[in-house]
């Protein structure tokens, strides 16, 4: 379920199940957005199911990913701290966005 | 302001949201100004977004905070959306463009909302309502309008088309109330509303918009324009009995089972989702008399799964303890329709296939509830009852499909029983022929029933009088269902509207019913209805 790999030397990867039952609505999208924000590396996202990545920090474009409880997110970094970026976006999720500030 | 003579104690009539009452003066809030700006060069007017921008994201921020909780996370999403650079930058590029501020803003959050409209998933088309409210606010910042705080006299009954959440948080409802001339009970606003104990009534219609004062009944759902001092005092009277009301109903909710001509009136509780159960008078309740799985539909692309099923159906029972909790299968269709299962591009929907009816249609989906409800069986006093039945054969193919799902769960060795089955009693066609459904236990629903004796489709706010549910068609079946189950010793309980209604309450206790399901919320109110009826007729 967890999974995080490097990639070409700078870009990191990361994927992991989403497990929150309503899938990824609003308030998960909230979180996600704010903790990626933490991070200075560009950091994109899709589901297994979408071919777009996407900007991880934009939560109206999150919403639009739609993904649905069980599909899998992955993610992709790059920039000084991509390794941490991954490693606590891929947890926040694993861990279905716990409610307090991570 | 005048007292126009032709609107002058004339009463309007609506659907409650939230009980109460409210005298004050009447306050029309309407969309946002549409009164232009000055448009300035582009970099002038990126400024003057830039500042709207911040100023709403202070305003909302604020709100959130004095809200906390519900209303909070609510308005989060906002507050991350005027964070957001990918979704402020189309309106950006159109000022380059030469457009204003306030028209690029408005097309880009138009095409927003048009997007999430047109989404499949219910849950999604409800966050356009966010977008809305947050585009309108935008808007009255930048026109100079009354953005930073809506001059609303405290303890005014305000009037509107529509409010969304984060205005409605925002006014001073101190002795206030609220008229909409649309919007729904179910509605967030109305959520809030009921949790703050401000009377609220939707769907309205037309009313004037230049009265001086109103008088808001939550209650029987009335608005009264500029009363007589006549009315006043009808309203005053009216609203000190509510106000003794609710102060005893308190008290009288730790005190033992109502009871009524000597026998004793069991009082369970509706729930729409898990959550409802930590309502601070859900305890008092002598058991769950309805607890809905539509919520499981809802805002998924997914049907739910057996696990998730059985996971808020065990929390409920380990909840309950001893005390019986009444599962209804999906009921989707008519008004609640669901993308991937109800059908779609039917004429009359409430006459469709919906409830038990579309269940049987879909036995794939159907079964995983079965089989989560069959296990959850085995951890608690779980009954089960199927929505919206006709006829016997559509009971027994249910029992059928159930009696299946448990079979197959024994023989992988997972535990599992086949609970107690029920039906709910809605259709006419099944209260009239009663006596031929082999169900362990009857529940009348009597929104629909009404609905369907009286013909009235209950969403269409003009026919809300004529949908009487005291119309003695209505009373008659209800009647004729419950000395059924006397006779026969089975069961009988009513989870619809009617038995919250306190004027409702002494026609069902008549008619020979012993077991009402009702709102948490209306729990007190109804016991102290009950006890004050039995101290009248002979109690042992």
């Amino acid at each position: 379920m967890l999974e995080t790999r490097k990639a070409n030397g700078e870009v990191i990867t990361g994927s992991v199940k989403l497990i929150h039952a309503a899938g990824m609505h609003a308030r998960p999208a909230v979180k996600l957005t704010k903790l990626a924000k933490k991070f200075q590396a560009q950091i994109s996202v899709r589901t297994s199911a979408t071919a777009e990545w996407i900007n991880a920090k934009s939560v109206s474009k999150i919403m639009t990913l739609r993904a649905a409880r069980d599909s899998v997110i992955e993610f992709e970094a790059s920039g000084e701290d991509a390794e941490a970026a991954i490693a606590a976006l891929v947890e926040l999720v694993a861990t279905d966005f716990p409610d307090t500030d991570p | 302001m005048n007292v126009r003579p032709d609107i002058a104690g004339q009463a309007y009539k609506g659907r409650t949201a939230s009980i109460g009452f409210a005298h004050g003066p009447f306050v029309r809030v309407d969309a946002a100004p549409t009164n232009d700006r000055v448009v300035g060069t582009p970099p002038d007017e990126e400024r003057a977004l830039r500042a709207a921008l911040a100023s709403a994201g202070r305003q909302v921020a604020a709100l959130a905070e004095a809200a906390g909780g519900e209303a909070a996370q609510i308005l989060e999403f906002q507050v991350a959306l005027l964070d957001d650079e990918e979704f402020l930058e189309p309106t950006f590029a159109a000022i380059r463009d030469g457009t204003s501020a306030d028209a690029a803003w408005a097309a880009a959050l138009a095409a927003q909302i048009a997007d999430y409209n047109s989404a499949a998933d219910e849950y999604l088309q409800a966050r356009s309502s966010d977008l809305a409210d947050l585009r309108d606010r935008v808007l009255r910042t930048l026109r100079g309008g009354d953005g930073e705080t809506l001059k609303i006299p405290g303890g005014a009954v305000v009037c509107a088309d529509d409010l969304p959440p984060s205005r409605f948080l925002e006014i001073d409802w101190n002795g206030g109330g609220l008229a909409l001339l649309r919007g729904s009970p179910t509605s967030h606003v109305a959520m809030l509303a009921r949790a703050r104990g401000i009377p609220m009534v939707v769907q309205l219609g037309a009313v004037p918009t230049d009265a001086a004062s109103a008088l808001l009944d939550g209650e029987g759902a009335t608005l009264e324009l500029d009363p007589s001092s006549e009315r006043l005092g009808l309203f005053e009277r009216r609203r000190e009995l509510h106000r003794k009301n609710r102060a005893s109903a308190r008290a009288i909710l730790r005190r033992p089972a109502a009871s009524w001509n000597g026998d004793k009136i069991r009082l369970l509780i509706n729930i729409q989702q898990v959550e409802d159960i930590n309502h601070p008078d859900a305890q008092y309740a002598d058991g769950i008399g309805l607890m809905r799985t539509e919520f499981l539909l809802a805002g998924k692309t997914d049907l739910p799964d057996e696990d998730t099923q059985y996971a808020a159906y065990d929390t409920v029972l380990r909840w309950a303890g001893n005390r019986p909790v009444t599962i209804r299968t999906f009921d989707a269709g008519g008004d609640k329709p669901v993308p991937g299962f109800t059908e779609a591009g039917e004429a009359n929907p409430f006459l469709g296939v919906r409830g038990l009816r579309l269940c049987l249609r879909h036995p794939g989906i159907f079964s995983v509830q079965l089989r989560a409800l069959a296990r959850a069986a085995v951890r608690g006093n779980l009954k089960v009852m199927f929505p919206m039945v006709t006829a016997p054969d559509e009971l027994e193919a249910g029992r059928a499909l159930f009696v299946e799902a448990v079979g197959l769960l024994q023989s992988e060795g997972v535990a599992a029983a086949l609970p107690p089955l029920g039906i709910m009693v809605e259709v006419p066609a099944a209260a009239l022929t009663i006596d031929r459904f082999k169900a362990a236990f009857f529940s009348i629903g009597s929104n629909d029933l009404a609905q369907y004796v009286t013909a009235c489709d209950r969403s269409n706010g003009a026919l809300a009088a004529l949908l009487d549910p005291l119309n003695p068609a209505v009373l008659d079946l209800i009647g004729r269902v419950a000395e059924f189950g006397t006779r026969s010793g089975i069961a009988v309980s009513l989870c619809g509207d009617m038995a919250g209604d306190p004027r409702c309450v002494p026609a069902l206790l008549s008619r020979g019913l012993r077991e009402l399901s009702i709102n948490p919320s209306a729990l007190a109110q109804i016991k102290r209805t009950i006890d004050e009826l039995g101290s009248g007729g002979g109690r042992e």
